[in-house]
Order: structure tokens, then C-alpha cells, then sequence
């Protein structure tokens, strides 16, 4: 049992992007078998949850090598949850994709490599094995690529050069350090290196390599000084595709870093700690003024990813449960949250025809419903109490003053307010300014036209998950510690890979 | 496109010879060198030496099936090997082996073939794809 569901989210995508290579010809059947695929996704992140939700850590080594010579596929509660919400992420996206996007982007492969981007994220969050993370992290990134070029208009290829070179630079050092590792400690296996990384002689060689992998995976999760590709690429593809990255694909570079500080590099922390919330702070600091510069919709929400990069890297940097878990309800608020905006975008572009504040207007008055949407996405995201990034922030405040770090709160405090004033721009700009006068046609038609109602539904789901999370933040949280200690104390993991008993 | 006789007439002969020997280095792959990534690329520098002979449209035609419909055949293939043994309660793609009898000979059979099989398909597929669009793009 245990077998099948570590497996599975890993191979019904690739056989669904295998069904959708067949029916290329049929846009819509390949959007509704991607729709089917996430959804069959969500199951199977709920399954795992339930099977892990006892702290149980559940492992299958592929092909029945033991570890730590074969491949291992581990979840415990953190990889669970990564798989749930990364799964309802691809829901959502798959919803709005089969509205949006047109015949020409279907018959180049668009729904396959959708697919197998979200196989690769799975593959990402469930692998036990450091070599094989790298492998998912080349899927995931490949059909990005492709997904971010699809289309070929100049914006899109400038976009997609600087994302590829930066990416693929990223992607060597994690190599390097994948081999520096394994020249080291002889093993590749996450949990064995764990257990072996502790008695290497050499601990500045273990502390070069910890710094390879915060650079390779801090340019994946967009961390300062190397987010310069994010806010140059995300605001060129389609909104599907913009919104499908945005909730994904930082994400991954979070896990990974999560993953590898609190397991691999366990006894380097004191080092590694100082280094962490500097990056934290500033990757906050200057997302956020990026933003603030910013006068077209997209490109300020790609600022803003980066600027909440900075909390996720700010909760992992304290190294304590709370941190953790402050870190992954980060990560899952912003996931909804900023999905959630980057499809509020897409709906007034389709309301107004542009992203630019400047010629948006008057969407207050005229439709209600997509500023309630963009109202519950944005202030969640400042931070307006009661809705989920309020709790956010709230936890990791704590856990900063628990672990005695107060000007980094002070800091992420700081930003909190600003991000409030980018939101306010938006808002004031786009929903309450007098609706545009140069803009021809009625428009009731426009909300009236086909494909605006499934164009909305996924927001409002990230709307709706937004604004239960922070209701429901109480036992949330617990969940979250619980996962946070696994985290802090990793030798349920090891045990469950190596065999043998917790020590 | 060039419409050199040597070239048409060494080539198919040359065709031939590359696709046997692609199903020789398939079949012996799981033990020795060889495998379905080698097996696929010879059995597409096959049809690329075709498509320089007698052009993409000729070479497509030939292959019968369309190539990027063979990459999901491949890939499906290779995942789905996979499976038999995560139904008999292994880990995922745990080989199974079978020996069987054909014409008074033992041949030894099972999963890892399978997915030897769907590697070689899905990088002929791959391969033929970028070959057919680079020389189409040519004419």
C-alpha cells in the first residue's frame, strides 16, 4: 500500500501527459484529462496525508533496492502536505488553463508538459535521495522552460533566456554539490548522508558544500542576491502558466532548503544561521521595494513572490519547530494567496484588456465579485488579521522572539507594511479609479463572456482556502508543529529509511 | 534535398542494417552494454539517414505512426512496466522474470524489457521529431 501511494503521484501524471500526447488535436480533452490528473492528485495527497497524519514516516525503496543503494521515495508529514497543496495548486491552474488557453499552445504540447511539470514537483517533495532530487528538479524545469517560451512572442523569449541561464546555472552548482557529497560521505541517500555527513573529518569541506546547495536551491526559491530571473520572466506567459509557477516553482527551491538544512546539514546550523536570516532579510527588503517601483500588475506580484520568499527562508533559519512550521504555513498561504492574485490579474486583463494600473480602472463598481476575490488574496497576503498570512506573520514573530533574533522580526514587520502599500496600490489604482473612458465596448458583455465563469472558479477556491486557513488556523498549527518536529528531529526519518529502530 | 543515386541506394541498404542492429543492441541490453536508449538512437540516425536520402516527407510516411504520438507510446510503456510488480505487492518496478519456450529455445523475458522497449520508442520519437522539423524547416 504503502508501495502504491508513494509511487502514484509521480506516475498518473506521466501517463496522463501520455493520454494528452495522444488526443493533441483535442484541446479540450486534453484539459479535461489534466483536470482529471490533478484531481486525481488531490486524492492521493489526502491519502498520504491520512497515512502520515500519526507521525507515521512511510518509505519504498524503487525497484526493491535496498537503501541506501537504490532510489527511496519517503513522505512524512512535511512531503504529505507539499503534495496536497502542490496538487490543489495544479487543480486550480488545470482549471483556468482549459479557459484560457488557445488552440495553437494545446496542439505544441502545453497540457503534457503541464503534466509532467507537476510530476516533477511530486517527484521533488517525495524523493529520498539527493541525486534523484536533482532529477525531478531537471523535469520540473524542462517543461518549464517550454511552458514559459510556449507561444514565441518576443517578450516571452526574453523573459525565458534570462529564466533557462540563470536556472541552468543553478542547476550545475546543485551538481557540483551533489558530487562534493557523495566524494565525501560515499552515499547519496538523504537519510544515510544524514547519519554519515556527522562524522566527516573535514567540517569546513561539509560547510562549502551546505553553501552550494543554499546558492543552487536559493536561486530555484528566488532568495536575494539571485531573484533577478523572477521578476523578469513571470509576468511574460500566459496567466495560467504565470500562476501555475507561482504557486510551484519557488516553492520547490522552499522544500528543498527546508529539507536539506534540517536534515543533511544538522550539525552546521550555528553556522549556517547567520547567513540564513541575512538572506531572509534581505530578500524580504528588496522584493518588497522592487514592488513598490513597479506599475504593472503582473510584475509587482512577481516582486512580491521574492519579498515572501524572505519569510519562508526567516522561519527555517531559527531552526526550531515553530520556525518550521511558521515556514510551511508560510509557504501554504502564499501558495494560495499568490496563485490566487496572479488569476485575479488574469480576470481584470480579461475584463480591461491590460495589466498596466495605469489604463485598469473601476472594476469596484462594475464587478463586485473579482474585488472581493482580489481583495481576500491581497490583504491576506499584508497581513490583515483574520485572514491566514496575519497568522503567518504571527507565528513567525513568535518563533523569532523565542529564538531571540528581534531584529529580524522587526524587519519582517517592517515589510508587512509595505507590501500593505503595494496592495493599496493596486487596489486603489485598478478597483477604485473611475473605470477607463478610452476603453470601447460594454462592460456587461465583457463579464458576460464565455469562459469568465471556470476563469473564476479557481480564485475563488484560493480565496476560500485563504480565508479557511485563517479560521482554522488553531488546528492548523498543530498540525504544522507536528510537522516542525519531525523536522527539528529527524531520526524517525532515518530510521524509517535505514530500517532499524529511532535512537 | 539533394537527389544523389548512391546516396538513395546505399542508404536503404544501410537503413536495414542500422535497424536490426538497433533491435540486436535492445534485446541484449538489460545484461550487457546496449539498452533501449542506445537501441533508439540507432534506430533514429536510421531514419535520419533516410531523411537526408529521400526527404521528411517520405521518411514520415514511412514511419507510420507520428512520431510525437511515439513518445507518448514510449513513455507510457516505461511507466506501465513498472506497475505488474507494484500489483503483486513489490516495490514499483521490481523486474519480473519469465522464461519461455519458443520453437524448442528459452528465452528469458520480463518487466525491465518492457521498459527497454519504451525508452527505445519514446527517443526514436523524440529524435525523429526534431530531425523531421529541422529538415522541414529546411525545405
Amino acid at each position: 500500500m504503502d508501495d502504491a501511494l508513494l509511487i502514484l503521484p509521480m506516475l498518473v501524471p506521466l501517463l496522463f501527459a501520455c493520454l494528452a500526447i495522444a488526443v493533441l488535436r483535442w484541446r479540450h480533452v486534453q484539459a479535461a484529462l489534466t483536470i482529471l490528473n490533478a484531481a486525481i492528485l488531490i486524492g492521493l495527497g489526502i491519502a498520504l496525508m491520512v497515512v502520515v497524519w500519526d507521525e507515521r514516516v512511510i518509505v519504498t525503496q524503487v525497484a526493491d533496492w535496498p537503501a541506501p543503494f537504490g532510489i527511496t521515495l519517503v513522505a512524512d508529514l512535511f512531503s504529505a502536505i507539499m503534495v496536497l497543496l502542490a496538487a490543489i495548486v495544479g487543480f486550480s491552474a488545470a482549471i483556468y488553463s482549459a479557459a484560457t488557453i488557445d488552440d495553437r499552445r494545446a496542439l505544441y504540447g502545453y497540457y503534457p508538459l503541464f503534466n509532467i511539470l507537476l510530476m516533477g514537483v511530486m517527484g521533488a517533495f517525495l524523493t529520498g535521495d539527493l541525486f534523484n532530487l536533482y532529477v525531478w528538479f531537471e523535469v520540473l524545469l524542462i517543461s518549464s522552460f517550454v511552458l514559459l517560451g510556449l507561444g514565441g512572442t518576443r517578450a516571452q523569449m526574453e523573459g525565458a533566456i534570462k529564466y533557462v541561464v540563470l536556472n541552468l546555472l543553478s542547476s550545475i552548482i546543485f551538481l557540483t554539490g551533489v558530487g562534493l557529497v557523495y566524494g565525501m560521505a560515499g552515499t547519496l541517500n538523504m537519510a544515510d548522508l544524514a547519519v554519515r555527513l556527522r562524522d566527516v573529518e573535514d567540517e569546513g569541506l561539509v560547510l562549502v558544500v551546505s553553501m552550494l546547495f543554499l546558492v543552487a536551491f536559493g536561486v530555484k526559491a528566488a532568495v536575494f542576491p539571485v531573484f533577478s530571473w523572477l521578476p523578469a520572466s513571470y509576468h511574460t506567459p500566459p496567466v495560467a502558466v504565470s500562476a501555475l509557477f507561482a504557486g510551484l516553482l519557488t516553492k520547490v527551491g522552499v522544500y528543498a532548503l527546508i529539507r536539506v538544512f534540517s536534515l543533511l546539514f544538522a550539525e552546521d546550523q550555528a553556522h549556517v544561521q547567520d547567513v540564513l536570516i541575512w538572506v531572509a532579510g534581505f530578500t524580504m527588503v528588496t522584493g518588497v521595494l522592487g514592488a513598490a517601483a513597479q506599475n504593472e500588475f503582473r510584475r509587482i506580484l512577481s516582486f512580491h513572490i521574492v519579498s515572501q520568499i524572505g519569510y519562508m527562508v526567516m522561519g527555517l533559519a531559527f531552526f526550531t519547530p515553530l520556525g518550521y512550521a511558521a515556514a510551511i504555513y508560510f509557504v501554504a498561504h502564499n501558495m494560495f494567496a499568490k496563485t490566487g492574485l496572479f488569476i485575479v490579474s488574469g480576470l481584470s486583463h480579461r475584463l480591461l484588456g491590460s495589466f498596466e494600473l495605469k489604463k485598469l480602472g473601476g472594476l469596484a463598481k462594475h464587478s463586485p465579485e473579482v474585488t472581493l476575490l482580489f481583495f481576500l488574496c491581497a490583504f491576506s497576503l499584508a497581513g490583515l488579521p483574520p485572514l491566514a498570512g496575519f497568522f503567518g506573520k504571527f507565528a513567525l514573530a513568535r518563533a523569532g522572539f523565542e529564538a531571540e533574533h528581534y531584529i529580524i522580526v522587526g524587519v519582517s514587520l517592517a515589510v508587512g507594511l509595505f507590501t500593505m502599500y503595494s496592495m493599496t496600490k493596486i487596489w486603489a489604482e485598478a478597483f477604485w479609479k473611475p473605470y477607463p473612458a478610452e476603453l470601447p465596448g460594454d462592460f456587461q458583455v465583457r463579464r458576460r463572456q464565455p469562459g469568465m465563469l471556470v476563469m473564476t472558479i479557481p480564485a475563488v477556491i484560493f480565496a476560500a482556502l485563504g480565508v479557511a486557513m485563517g479560521v482554522a488556523a488553531g488546528p492548523v498549527f498543530e498540525l504544522l508543529e507536528r510537522a516542525g518536529e519531525q523536522l527539528a528531529d529527524p531520526s524517525g526519518y532515518i530510521a524509517a529509511v535505514l530500517g532499524g529502530e529511532p535512537e | 534535398m539533394t537527389s544523389s543515386t548512391i546516396l538513395k541506394t546505399t542508404s536503404l541498404l544501410l537503413v536495414t542494417l542500422f535497424l536490426i542492429f538497433s533491435f540486436f543492441l535492445l534485446w541484449r541490453g538489460h545484461d550487457e552494454p546496449g539498452g533501449g536508449f542506445a537501441g533508439g538512437l540507432v534506430a533514429s540516425s536510421a531514419f535520419a539517414l533516410y531523411t537526408i536520402a529521400f526527404g521528411a516527407v517520405g521518411a514520415r510516411q514511412n514511419l507510420v505512426i507520428d512520431s510525437r504520438l511515439l513518445i507518448g507510446v514510449g513513455m507510457a510503456l516505461a511507466a506501465i512496466s513498472g506497475i505488474p510488480s507494484l500489483l503483486l505487492g513489490d516495490a514499483f518496478a521490481t523486474g519480473r522474470w519469465a522464461d519461455v519456450e519458443i520453437a524448442d529455445r528459452e528465452i528469458h523475458i520480463g518487466t525491465p524489457l518492457l521498459f527497454d522497449i519504451g525508452v527505445y520508442l519514446a527517443v526514436l520519437g523524440v529524435v525523429v521529431t526534431i530531425v523531421f522539423a529541422l529538415a522541414e524547416e529546411e525545405d
